[in-house]
């Protein structure tokens, strides 16, 4: 069979330095933060307050609305604090519940049963909701939204996404060489819920044992691996779908409107753990690389831990070594304000990138090579948008489809000139939201 | 600890500007090395001082009246420079060359903002403003080797002009498809043999550093073009391969349509792009005033560019394609 993939992308260096480290179990955390805006859509509401004693996996905030997502204490004792915290991503001040531990680890657990064939679609769907499961690819949409399919639509497919395409990561190379079973039963409870009849798993092809141990524990159901190329963004939605089934979304629309639904392999995992053992999300799987780490590895923690308690079991090199930590991986990462922030359900990875990777080479003029109009996955006109954006003729932008732009930055990594196109098309669509909600 | 917070993407791939300038310095240098022991010293002499001067001038002016006090030198210049010198005649003088260099920097790009902004081909600006203003020199071609010969006669016809003035009897009876190929004819510095500019090409090809799709159609528009004409008259019009090997078109199509700067950003575009110098470029061949009309036709199309971009943008993905907005 012949590799699936999408026209335009860009191939950086993989760097697995961690592909061949099997999962490990960290140590429970003293603290942690848990944001209320652990999802994507509305922050969580806090039920708890300060002097509370709270188990793990006890609710702690509960959706607030349509789009929002349930948030559980990761660990077992009590809310010490109840404050504002920077968010790297945003930039904004969120709420945060501090936890500290004291003690064991005791769960409280959601009604779960080993026979999920018998549950009906909408057992399965409020489970997901009560245990708080996002998109842990790192969205973080919340997953019960995805799995309640409209009325006048069908999901003839379920997608599993584990192209990891972003260099370093391996997180979900190790989940399914170390949990394939787990991993087939969790897409069959999806399955299951959506009334999907096909089930593929894309897997770039740089991850061969993975495809091994997926494809053997598969062959008795109607589950499929698409090998895809090994490419960048191979992982964004709307390019594996048309990678695996050649549909095309529409600009605008989602998933279901050409018959798929997609999840990352980690948020099937989560949705086992739910389903089966009846434990909401408080851990995951995370990578913990780069060049500036001594010991990259794969681990599991619990969420909400400080980045600088992961990183010390990992250790760091020398500080003037080290430029930029990063949640997620170097292609799309938001970068980390200080090492002191708490992690989110949506971080696979975090990434210590030292001086001599990164390179702070000073912006040239375009000199019209082309290269961003080929790599652009979404067909866009990059080297335009930039200029539009950047003269604020937003209207034209618009027109030219800025707004279908999901800031892969293949054009910005590919430019001979150093151009940072994506950093002109995020602030432009910044302006363009602001603007929409001053006037409607 | 001090965190770098610059957004994403945070890793950049190797290859920048320079680099690719130097590569087209060197695919150019089998031309060089050719045209060097067919026309001599003297040739090499243009070309380096060409080569040379032209970054000088440029560093002048970015650096002292632009004032860009960072301004560290990408070879664009040097590129300009070596065209220029490989598309003139070896009976050009120095101080003529510099004229056209200077007219190449300073008029047909620092003027327009620098790299990047430019709207024509430096190059050919320069070489069209040197045809017009020294058109003896630019228009008295030596023959190869004209410097192990004693003989009176160290000058000749082009293919190009043979076949304009004489017809293409008289072109089969001096110039055989091998030494078209090899060089081994009268012409400008650099243009004259297709074997050493295809090399260059190919290594242009391998590296990724070319456009594709203008050398491919405009090849194609010219093999299509004058294919139709030698069904109409052999003996006015030539062959089609007589169209490739001859004149400035390898240099044109390989190395001048190419330059990124001045060719259009999508495959559809550059497509147009080649079809409409193969059509100039034979009009002016068989109608015009002159023998060769390759210069004309890059700088002719390099004004469409802008035109070209706008009407050939790609289908976004998604969407289905709608007629172009005004």
């Amino acid at each position: 069979m012949s590799l699936l993939t999408f026209k335009g992308g860009v191939h950086p260096p993989e760097k697995k330095l961690s592909e061949k480290q099997s999962i490990k179990r960290l140590p429970l955390p003293q603290t942690v933060f848990m944001y209320t805006s652990n999802n994507l859509g509305a922050p969580s509401k806090i039920i708890v307050s300060v002097g509370d004693k709270v188990k793990t996996g006890q609710l702690i905030a509960q959706a607030n609305g349509l789009i929002s997502a349930n948030l559980h204490s990761s660990v077992t004792g009590e809310v010490v604090e109840i404050k504002k915290l920077v968010n790297s991503a945003t930039g904004m001040n969120d709420d945060v519940v501090v936890i500290k531990r004291d003690g064991d680890d005791e769960w409280e657990l959601l009604t779960h049963s080993e026979d999920f064939l018998s549950m009906s679609s909408e057992q399965i769907v409020d489970t997901v909701k009560q245990a708080g499961i996002v998109g842990l690819g790192g969205a973080m949409f919340p997953a019960h939204v995805k799995m309640m399919i409209p009325k006048d639509k069908k999901a003839e497919i379920l997608i599993i996404n584990t192209a990891e395409c972003e260099p370093y990561i391996t997180i979900d190379d190790r989940i399914m060489i170390e949990y394939s079973e787990k991993i087939i039963t969790g897409i069959r409870i999806i399955m299951h819920a959506i009334g999907a009849k096909k089930a593929f798993i894309g897997i770039e092809d740089n991850k061969p044992s993975s495809y091994e141990c997926m494809k053997n524990a598969a062959k008795d159901y109607p589950i499929e691996i698409a090998r895809l190329k090994t490419k960048y963004p191979q992982g964004a939605e709307k390019q594996l779908i048309y990678g695996v089934t050649k549909r095309e979304v529409p600009s605008g629309k989602l998933p279901i409107d050409v018959g798929c639904v997609v999840f990352n392999v980690s948020t099937v995992y989560a949705v086992y753990d739910a389903v089966i053992n009846g434990r909401p999300l408080v851990e995951r799987g995370i990578s913990l690389s780069g060049e500036g780490v001594k010991n990259p590895g794969n681990f599991i923690f619990r969420i909400g831990t400080k980045v600088s308690e992961l990183l010390d079991y990992v250790g760091l090199v020398e500080e003037e070594k080290i430029d930029r930590i990063i949640y997620g991986g170097p292609m799309m990462g938001i970068p980390l304000i200080n090492v002191e922030l708490p992690t989110f359900k949506g971080n696979n990875a975090i990434t210590v990138l030292t001086k001599d990777v990164v390179d702070n080479r000073q912006t040239k003029p375009c000199i019209r090579c082309s290269r961003c109009v080929h790599v652009c996955p979404m067909f866009l006109q990059p080297y335009l948008l930039k200029h539009l954006s950047d003269s604020r003729q937003y209207d034209a932008a618009i027109e030219n489809g800025l707004m279908d732009c999901m800031e892969c930055g293949c054009c910005s990594y590919t430019c001979p000139s150093d151009i940072d196109l994506v950093k002109s098309f995020k602030t432009a669509k910044k302006v363009i939201r602001a603007m929409k909600q001053r006037r409607p | 600890m001090k965190l770098s917070t610059s957004s994403a993407p945070h890793v950049r791939s190797k290859d920048t500007t320079r680099a690719i300038m130097l590569d087209v310095l060197i695919a150019l240098m089998p031309a060089v090395i050719v045209s060097t022991l067919i026309f001599g010293v003297k040739a090499l002499f243009m070309m380096l001082f060409s080569m040379i001067s032209a970054e000088i001038i440029e560093y002048i002016c970015v650096r002292y009246v632009r004032g860009r006090k960072d301004f560290k030198p990408d070879f664009s210049a040097a590129v300009t420079g070596l065209l220029l010198g490989m598309n003139i005649s070896v009976a050009v003088e120095w101080w003529q060359l510099l004229i056209g260099v200077i007219v190449s920097i300073v008029l047909a790009k620092q003027v327009f903002g620098g790299l990047g902004s430019n709207i024509f081909n430096p190059a050919l600006v320069g070489r069209v403003f040197m045809l017009t203003s020294f058109p003896i020199a630019m228009t008295t071609w030596y023959k190869p080797y004209f410097y192990l010969n004693s003989a009176d006669t160290i000058t000749a016809a082009t293919a190009l002009g043979t076949l304009k003035t004489a017809g293409y009897e008289q072109v089969v009876s001096k110039f055989s498809y091998l030494d078209m190929f090899l060089g081994n004819i009268p012409g400008s510095i650099g243009e004259v043999s297709f074997v050493a500019l295809l090399l260059g090409f190919i290594y242009l090809l391998i590296r990724g550093r070319i456009k594709i799709m203008v050398p491919l159609s405009y090849t194609a528009t010219v093999l299509i073009f004058s294919s139709v004409f030698y069904l109409i008259d052999p003996i006015r019009y030539g062959t089609p391969l007589f169209h490739i090997l001859a004149g400035g078109f390898a240099m044109g199509a390989f190395f001048m349509a190419t330059d990124m700067v001045t060719s259009p950003m999508t495959p559809k575009g550059c497509i147009i792009f080649g079809m409409g110098l193969g059509v100039i470029t034979m009009v002016i061949r068989y109608f015009g005033g002159y023998p060769e009309g390759v210069s004309y036709s890059i700088l002719i199309m390099n004004a469409l560019v802008p035109l070209i971009d706008r009407y050939t943008k790609s289908r976004i993905f998604g969407t289905i394609p709608k007629a172009v907005k005004k």
